[in-house]
Parts: C-alpha cells; structure tokens; sequence
C-alpha cells in the first residue's frame, strides 16, 4: 500500500542541485539524441553488458513505457534515458550521490517505435545500451 | 498547492527500495483538449531525494515522463528510522516535498 507522505510548506524546501546544475535546457530541447547527448557532454560513449534495460519488446500504450534501468559499471555517477525518436529525445537524467543504487524506474511516453539509449557515467567515461520497444499507440499527445 | 506524494519505502537489510508517485499532469505542450487548443506545457523538471538531509539522488526529467510520475529508487545503509525526502520543481515554479520516516 502506498501511504500518503507529510507535506511541507515551501518555506522548509531543501534546494534543489547539490549533485547537477539544474536542468540542463540545451540538452532536453534537443531535438536530435546526438544533439542531446552532445550537451550532456557524452558525445563518445562505449557500448557496456553492464548497464541493463528493462522494457517492453512491445508496448501496446506508448503513454506508459515502464524503463526499468541499472548499471553495475563501478562508480557509476550519472545515467541518461534517450528515447531517439521522440520530439524531444532526452527523457530524464539521474544523478547519484554515493549510497544511492546506480538504478532508476521511471514510466515514460513514446510517441512510436523507437531505440531506448542508456549513457551512464562511470569513472570520468561514458558508456551505453540500448533497446529497441515497438508501440502501438503513441503516447506524445494523449 | 500540489497534491501530496506517495511514498513507499522498503527496508532490506540496509537497502531501502523507494518507491514515490507525483500528482502531476506532465503535459507535453503537444496535446489538444477538446475545443482543439493546445494545452501548454506543464511538467515536473527536476526531483531530489535526501536521506536524513543529504542529497542522494537527483533527477532532471523531460516532458516524455508520464503522468502522474512512479519512481522507483534504492538507497544502500539505510536503516529503520531514518528521515527520507523528496521533492520536486516544475517548469513553472511550483515545488512540493514530502517527508517520511523510513519504517
């Protein structure tokens, strides 16, 4: 069951941006995933098994794509969520603070079929995988 | 002022499994209501999760996540009693925290 957490008033907000700058506008207004990853400043990255995609083969909402992403790159810092062929590629980034899991499960939309890329950063470098998940219905404008 | 957010945390061993839901209606900018207007763009743009006042883990999303965001994060050394926020900022500068102890 999920509970209902306590609210604070804006008052008592913590801020934001201790481990990122904000949100990076240039990289999620891309309209191209290389354009994208290029202002995330991951313009190179190597293909790595140790970064692992858990999505549908075939998503028959493209409103509600369960991504369900970890890595086990040693000292992973960052991960990337890249759906290339949406309007505007770039979905979320993730930073992580040591005693965070470098993992994340986020519900995305997808307005069609599409590659889903992962670039984490581990150790100063960045490294990447990809799955493909055909939609059926896409998700942008609904 | 938003809705609060649903948190759920479970504890195993030191590993805390967190999941939260935001009300949120993440709007793209892209979709039509039903007089055919565009429906501007409204979407959470960043989240926080500190654990006892540290940031753990923060996120910078686009308009691509879903309505009514889940998430799903895991925190290591965590144990029971510890205080577990998070927090999110929309594009228009409406912010909610919620804060809960770790049980």
């Amino acid at each position: 069951m999920l509970k209902a957490a306590g609210a604070f008033a804006a008052g008592l907000f913590v801020p934001l941006r201790a481990l990122a700058a904000g949100w990076n506008k240039d990289a999620f207004q891309s309209k191209t995933a290389a354009d994208a990853l290029k202002s995330l400043g991951a313009t190179s990255s190597a293909e790595s098994k140790d970064i692992v995609i858990e999505a549908p083969q075939i998503a028959e909402n493209g409103a509600v794509v369960p991504v369900e992403i970890s890595s086990s790159l040693p000292d992973t810092k960052s991960i990337a969520v890249v759906i290339e062929k949406n309007p505007f590629p770039l979905a979320a980034r993730f930073d992580f603070a040591d005693g965070a899991v470098p993992y994340v499960k986020v519900n995305v939309k997808m307005g069609e079929s599409s590659v889903v890329r992962v670039v984490a950063e581990a150790g100063g470098r960045h490294y990447s995988a990809s799955r493909e998940v055909k939609v059926t219905i896409g998700g942008c404008g609904g | 002022m938003a809705e609060p957010m649903k948190i759920r945390a479970t504890l195993k061993g030191d590993l805390a499994d967190i999941r939260v839901l935001m009300v949120h209606p993440m709007e793209t900018g892209l979709r039509k209501d039903a007089n055919g207007n565009i429906v501007p763009m409204h979407f959470i743009q960043e989240i926080a999760v500190r654990l006892n006042g540290r940031v753990m883990l923060e996120g910078q999303i686009s308009q691509a996540v879903s309505r009514n965001p889940v998430f799903s994060f895991r925190l290591k050394g965590v144990k029971a009693g510890d205080k577990l926020e998070i927090a999110w900022l929309d594009n228009h500068g409406e912010r909610n925290q919620s804060v809960t102890a770790i049980a």
